[in-house]
């Protein structure tokens, strides 16, 4: 046990270094050097030769990506910071220390500054989300997986399989035209801001509403598969045979290996909750994490952009270790073998 | 109703009365089970046989009232001591069901739930049923798991199903069933997924565990050898109706309907050697119970249907005399039992060049370490030693079996000599080139075509998207037997002659055909490019009884006709002992024993064959057998005892150097040699395992 979970950390390191190069070589790479993207497009040719020098970007891929992890772990001054430049980037903590993300040249605030409030926004919309999502989709699908081919099946079955259809912009539209216009019982943007009108909670319900819609027939569909294939199973009929009350059955003998399948995809879920809603946050003005890095993207914020990818690889990571963790304490036949 | 159903010492257990069941599916209903009757009393064990599909399962899920959406009851009534079971409510059924009846299942780790430890699983059962407390139902499902012989109770109560072998699970399965001191077990095929010595041990305890808790058994198998060992009655099933009906005595001494009577026919004897008595298949195919036509079910297969008698009407079941033996035939009265009669072929004429020479041939697999150490790089690597040093000859045109237990190495060797694997060390020399070290990538198509393979599963092996012909006709082709595609017809229409198939199977797609007719068709294929040697891998164990005897038949015909040397790999000792000249027998990768047939069957044995003789179910009263039962479980592979590896369960250890010395090679006839420390004048003075007694009723 103890040697699979050091051996899957080691793993969880290897994979950030591997994609934390991939990441700052591809932006390094990308259209327009580092100088004139930090610089902005009113920067004169000589203030870029200045940064050009100073960041040493010629010096190969490689030593900068080591000088990059040296800013980022303390061990070198940020050299964005330094007045000489007349960047006028200032950041609170110091210019040398760990954890130490850079200077967002978009927001003109250090990346810390940015970076975890709005991932803590994103979080908050996702944790809520995903409280709503998970309960309802697994009643849902081992309701409907317990008796399958019955009434109650087959309308899950549908109404999962329309609302997953339907892609966010269109039933985002959709829930505004009805709940802002029509009703105006909700606001239409969500910017977390106290309105005069509209409480932070009314800004919450649309949003999540949209990501309920959008993820949970899928969920619910994998639950109800993997309950259907083991409700066939002859240990379900032993179970029964065995004259056990049938909410035993279900409780005791079912639950736990028809959970096994859909578990990972339960865990990918938290992913795309918390990196892949761009969608949302931006019809609805979401200050979220997936709409600051759609941003950031767009204006060359490459600091910004590096650091709020590296977040979302952690997140990606850690999911996968939690579910590799979880997948053997539900499953015995990986844990004893 | 609740005075009349108070159980007396007289109310049967069971009791069956014209039971009806169809499945209804969309086509319409299609009938399972057809009029079917049947008594069991208090303490009885009944045997119900029947081939696949003859409703003999479809009668215990009845029983259970667990038939799924689609089946029904139709018509009859089922008393379970004396109460209608369909009268019974949800919570009535749900305290019969695991409380009064209990079943046991044919493969015991699907019946086990993978992720509940086999304590919690034991202990609902008193905890639903009686109410018991979970500390009492831990001592109760202790106390249980003693009584089926289960080694080191305490710590099986912690483990997974998946961490116990598969004697252990089934004997888990039967101390769920036996936790609630149930008056009806229902057994549906309990040891048919396991290893002979194993099945042997489980039926023993069957039998004593019947006595110490006085249950009665219903007990579903398709092996009459099986039925014989642990029943008082039996009833025949075929197409869904009961055919024949009678103590174990009278069935087995005088069969009474055609049918039965050629279930005998079918079934190969272990006391019988290769020649002395033919197998006699059951022409065509099971019918199933929807496919029946007018008159009596088993009439289109039957050599005594007359017609114009048997295919008129309902055929009903008579007595035969005053016993209780009752027969579902119009003629019973009048059919004489064919005696069993010799082939007389007793040698083919082959000659004694040896084909395959395999000298010293190992193959171990390298153990993949999963400490924390061997990741860091330190510690030795550990080996599998599937194959260790395995010697042996094969003479053309003769028939070598391997037997052995599963885990004993059989299946590897065939790999080896197939090239799905290299040998380690040693070599396999096919007509003077060793062919162990070259994989099968590497091996040119005139050496693939030497060798080729039937396989144990023939739906697995035939493509589902291409007919019969194609199959066949691609081995011609691939190996240049015949280029043009009217030669490769031909060819293909004369190999299915060969296994009697009719030309138009050619453009049949696998799924078209029956179990036995495709394995005729996996036949066909490994004998159509000409092969020197045909390697069969348990080429018969998933097929009916009926059918089995055709296949083999068939097989040995074949390999007569093109004087194919073949190597069959099985673990039913009376199929070997039936077809083939030489025995390999295989314990833990190494060979134990071999020889020609009849000295291996006879003493001088290595005590593990004799173990494995002792463990065959026989059908046939006039033989009697020794009783030897192995204890103890089959020892890792991994870690196998340094001495004799047969040393930790052989009945017959002789001390110390069994478990440090590797034992020396005995031959006590030129060919025969056995791998044992015991003096052969002592091996040969143990009885031997089967002995002919006079038939008792005749």
């Amino acid at each position: 046990m103890t040697v699979f979970i050091l051996k899957r950390l080691g793993l969880v390191v290897l994979t950030m270094v591997v994609s934390s190069f991939l990441v700052f070589t591809l932006n390094e790479f990308s259209p327009g050097n580092v100088a004139s993207k930090t610089l902005g497009p009113y920067a004169s040719q000589e203030q870029k030769n200045i940064l050009f020098e100073r960041l040493q970007l010629n010096d190969p891929v490689l030593l900068r990506y080591v000088r990059w992890i040296g800013v980022l772990t303390g061990v070198i001054v940020d050299p964005l910071q330094d007045p000489v430049l007349g960047l006028n980037f200032h950041d609170p903590r110091g210019d040398q220390y760990f954890g130490n993300l850079g200077y967002s040249t978009l927001y003109k605030v250090p990346v810390n500054d940015v970076i975890w409030n709005r991932l803590g926004n994103t979080l908050a919309l996702a944790a809520i989300a995903f409280a709503i999502i998970l309960p309802l989709s697994m009643v849902f699908g081992i309701l409907s997986g317990m008796s399958e081919g019955s009434m109650l099946d087959r309308t899950l079955s549908y109404t999962g399989i329309t609302l997953t259809s339907i892609p966010e912009f269109a039933s985002g539209v959709m829930l505004m035209a009805i709940f802002v216009l029509w009703l105006e019982w909700l606001p239409g943007t969500s910017p977390l801001m106290s309105l005069p009108e509209w409480s932070i909670a009314e800004q919450f319900v649309l949003p999540v509403l949209v990501l309920v819609l959008y993820d949970f027939g899928y969920v619910a569909r994998m639950v109800r598969g993997s309950m259907v294939e083991v409700m066939t199973r002859p240990y379900i009929r032993t179970a029964i045979l065995k004259g056990l009350p049938y909410r035993r059955v279900i409780m005791k003998h079912a639950l736990r290996n028809a959970m096994i399948a859909p578990f990972t995809v339960i865990l990918l879920q938290i992913n795309f909750l918390i990196t892949g809603v761009v969608v949302t946050e931006v019809i609805f003005g979401f200050p979220g994490f997936g709409r600051m890095l759609l941003e950031a993207a767009l204006f060359g914020d490459i600091t910004l952009v590096e650091a709020a990818t590296m977040v979302a690889v952690f997140i990606a990571v850690t999911t996968q270790l939690v579910g590799d963790i979880g997948y053997m304490y539900l499953n015995p036949r990986i844990r004893f073998t | 109703m609740a005075g009349s159903a108070t159980p007396t010492s007289d109310t049967p257990v069971l009791q069956i009365e014209n039971l009806r069941v169809s499945y209804f599916i969309r086509a319409g209903d299609i009938p399972a089970v057809l009029d079917f009757s049947l008594t069991i009393k208090a303490g009885e064990s009944y045997g119900l046989v029947g081939e696949s599909g003859c409703g003999k399962s479809t009668v215990a899920m009845a029983i259970m009232r667990y038939m799924g959406i689609a089946g029904r009851v139709v018509a009859g009534r089922i008393l379970f001591e004396g109460r209608d079971m369909a009268s019974l409510g949800d919570e009535e059924l749900r305290r019969i069901r695991g409380g009064k009846i209990a079943m046991v299942y044919q493969e015991p780790y699907s019946a086990l739930n993978p992720s509940m430890n086999v304590g919690s699983q034991l202990m609902e059962v008193p905890m639903i049923h009686e109410g018991a407390s979970e500390c009492d139902a831990y001592d109760r499902a202790i106390e249980v798991l003693r009584d089926v012989r289960m080694p080191d109770p305490q710590t099986v109560m912690d483990r997974y199903p998946h961490q116990i072998s598969g004697g252990q699970q089934q004997r888990v399965v039967i101390a769920m069933a036996l936790l609630s001191n149930p008056s009806l077990l229902i057994l549906d095929e309990p040891t048919t997924a396991l290893d002979v010595t194993v099945e042997a041990a489980v039926l023993d305890l069957i039998d004593e565990l019947r006595r110490s808790y006085g249950v009665a058994l219903l007990y579903i198998s398709h092996n009459l050898g099986v039925i014989r060992r642990v029943c008082d009655r039996v009833g025949v099933m075929y197409s869904g109706e009961l055919m024949e009906e009678g103590t174990i005595a009278e069935m087995f001494a005088a069969p009474r309907h055609p049918y039965t009577m050629g279930l005998f026919g079918c079934i190969p004897t272990v006391g019988a050697e290769k020649h002395t008595r033919a197998l006699q298949p059951i022409r065509g195919q099971v019918s199933l119970p929807h496919q029946r036509l007018r008159g009596c079910v088993f009439g289109p297969r039957c050599d005594h249907a007359q017609a114009g008698r048997c295919d008129q009407g309902e055929i009903p079941l008579v007595r035969t005399d005053g016993s209780g033996h009752q027969v579902r035939c119009l003629r019973w009265n009048d059919i004489v039992p064919s005696v069993a009669r010799a082939t007389g072929q007793a040698d083919h004429g082959a000659g004694d060049e040896v084909v395959l020479h395999v000298d010293g041939m190992s193959k171990f697999y390298e153990l993949p370490e999963r400490s924390l150490r061997a990741l860091l790089g330190g510690g030795a690597v550990r080996y599998v030693k599937a194959n260790e040093r395995i010697s042996f000859d094969v003479i053309r045109g003769r028939t070598i079996a391997i037997v052995g237990e599963s885990g004993c190495g059989k299946s590897t060797f065939a790999k080896v000599l197939t090239g799905l694997e290299t040998a380690t060390e040693g070599s396999i020399e096919l007509h003077g080139r060793n062919i162990a070290t070259i994989p099968v990538q590497q091996r040119s198509s005139e050496l693939i075509r030497t060798l080729q393979m039937v396989f144990q599963n023939p739906d697995g092996t035939l493509n589902p998207s291409h007919s019969v012909g194609w199959a066949i006709g691609r081995v011609v082709r691939k190996f240049g037997l015949a280029k043009d595609a009217d030669k490769v017809r031909a060819r293909v229409e004369e190999m299915l002659d060969i296994v009697r198939l009719p030309a138009v199977f050619a453009s049949r797609k696998p799924r078209q055909l029956s179990g036995g007719q495709k394995q005729r068709i996996a036949v066909a294929r490994a004998f159509a490019g000409k092969p020197n040697i045909v390697i069969a891998d348990e080429p018969v164990s998933a097929l009916d009884v009926s059918v089995q005897a055709a296949v083999i038949n068939l097989l040995m015909d074949v390999q007569e006709k093109f004087g194919t040397t073949l190597l069959f790999i099985s673990h039913d000792l009376s199929v070997v002992r039936y077809l083939s000249d030489h025995i390999v027998v295989m314990y833990l990768g190494q060979v134990m024993e071999m020889g020609p047939a009849e000295a291996v069957f006879r003493p001088p044995y290595h005590p593990y064959t004799e173990a494995l003789l002792s463990a065959v179910p026989v059908a046939d009263p006039t033989i009697e057998q020794t009783h030897i039962r192995l204890t103890g479980e089959m020892p890792s592979i991994i870690d196998p005892p340094r001495g004799c590896r047969f040393c930790t369960r052989c009945p017959r250890r002789i001390g110390e150097i069994c478990d440090t010395v590797v034992p020396p090679e005995q031959e006590p006839v030129p060919g025969h040699r056995i791998r044992c420390h015991i003096p052969l004048e002592d091996l040969r003075k143990i009885p031997p395992v089967f002995t002919r007694v006079a038939a008792a009723a005749e």
